[in-house]
């Protein structure tokens, strides 16, 4: 099978669930226990996509993303804006590497 | 006027998006012109696909020659967890017109659905969606911008570089997950249940499907939580102030 038509399958199924909820909410009226639940999925999200994965920033020294990881939450802390914090954690990674 | 400036606004917003994606992309596009994809192909993955992990997943199994269905299969698992993302983030911004609500979410990924669920304020405001649109053309743009510097130019960025840069994305995570944990502790425990899930189902189940199953088993949970304060989103939150 070609590969362009391999990616364009890969695209149709990553966008069809990207795309399916913009329907079901203009469509669907939810309970509004369902509600508070999807406003609580950001803060699930972000806890899932935090870790383990900063432990493989490079996989073969884990450290290194935890070292990273206090220094943007010290920072964070700290109300240093975003910005600041993603600079900051690439300069202490920098410099730990 | 308006549209202007929540467009500006919302480039601001991005620009964590766009450190972090550039050198992740020029990796990408340096890994697939390796693997043997041409410059079209790899390119096309990064404007229809649009999802790096399964670029990179996508890519491998393109190189050692897997078979279609495989392939198929493995992104669909990988990047169902935007299913979840886009419902909530609908949710949140349920008053867009359709015509504004489809399109943004196809500019959905972890990290443009991070940022945009945390920045809920525009999602109330006027012509709030030129905010968001923002912000998921300028990921989008940086992502196959990156892609294409990296199959064309191969390794420009020093590995020192890009390698610090690695902790861009996670930093970022971190700095939007830290304001509303520290205002709000139930956020706080849903997190941390989401992080133990997903190391404990990493161990049992591919981690497509470990993250996803990660997010909704701690925010289910979480909606159990009672909470002392008021959402932020709440219209009483004003209210409550009015009257003392």
């Amino acid at each position: 099978m070609p590969r362009f038509f391999i990616i364009t399958l890969m695209a149709t199924v990553t966008v069809i669930p990207r795309l399916i909820p913009a329907f079901i909410i203009e469509r669907v009226k939810f309970p509004s226990w369902f509600g508070r639940w999807l406003e609580v999925i950001p803060y699930a999200a972000l806890g899932a996509l935090i870790f383990p994965g900063v432990l493989s920033v490079v996989p073969e020294r884990p450290y290194i993303g935890v070292v990273g990881g206090i220094a943007a939450i010290i920072l964070a802390l700290f109300r240093v804006h975003i910005i600041l914090v993603v600079l900051g954690a690439s300069v202490v990674v920098y410099f730990v590497l | 006027m308006e549209a202007h400036m929540q467009f500006k606004k919302g480039l601001t917003a991005g620009l964590p998006i766009m450190l972090g994606y550039i050198p992740i992309a020029i990796t990408y596009g340096v890994l697939a012109q390796q693997a043997g994809l041409s410059l079209f192909e790899l390119t096309s993955m990064s404007v229809l696909v649009y999802a790096g992990a399964a670029q990179f997943m996508g890519t491998n199994m393109l190189a050692i020659g897997a078979g279609a269905i495989e392939i198929v299969l493995a992104t669909f698992v990988l990047n169902f967890r935007h299913f979840v993302m886009s419902l909530s983030f609908m949710h949140q911004a349920k008053d867009f017109p359709l015509r504004w609500k489809a399109p943004l979410t196809l500019g959905l990924t972890d990290e443009s659905f991070s940022v945009a669920s945390i920045e809920c304020k525009p999602t109330k405001q006027e012509k709030g969606y030129y905010f968001y649109g923002a912000i998921f053309l300028e990921a989008y743009l940086s992502w196959v911008i990156g892609s294409i510097l990296g199959g064309l130019l191969g390794d420009i960025m020093p590995d020192a570089i890009s390698q610090s840069l690695g902790i861009a994305l996670y930093a970022m995570f971190i700095a939007l997950l830290i304001p509303s944990v520290k205002t709000n502790g139930r956020y706080a425990i849903i997190a941390v249940l989401a992080m133990l899930f997903n190391y404990i189902f990493n161990h049992f189940i591919q981690e497509g499907w470990a993250i996803v199953v990660a997010t909704i088993l701690a925010s289910f949970f979480g909606t159990f939580i009672t909470d002392k304060r008021p959402p932020l989103n709440d219209q009483s939150v004003g209210k409550e102030h009015k009257i003392h």
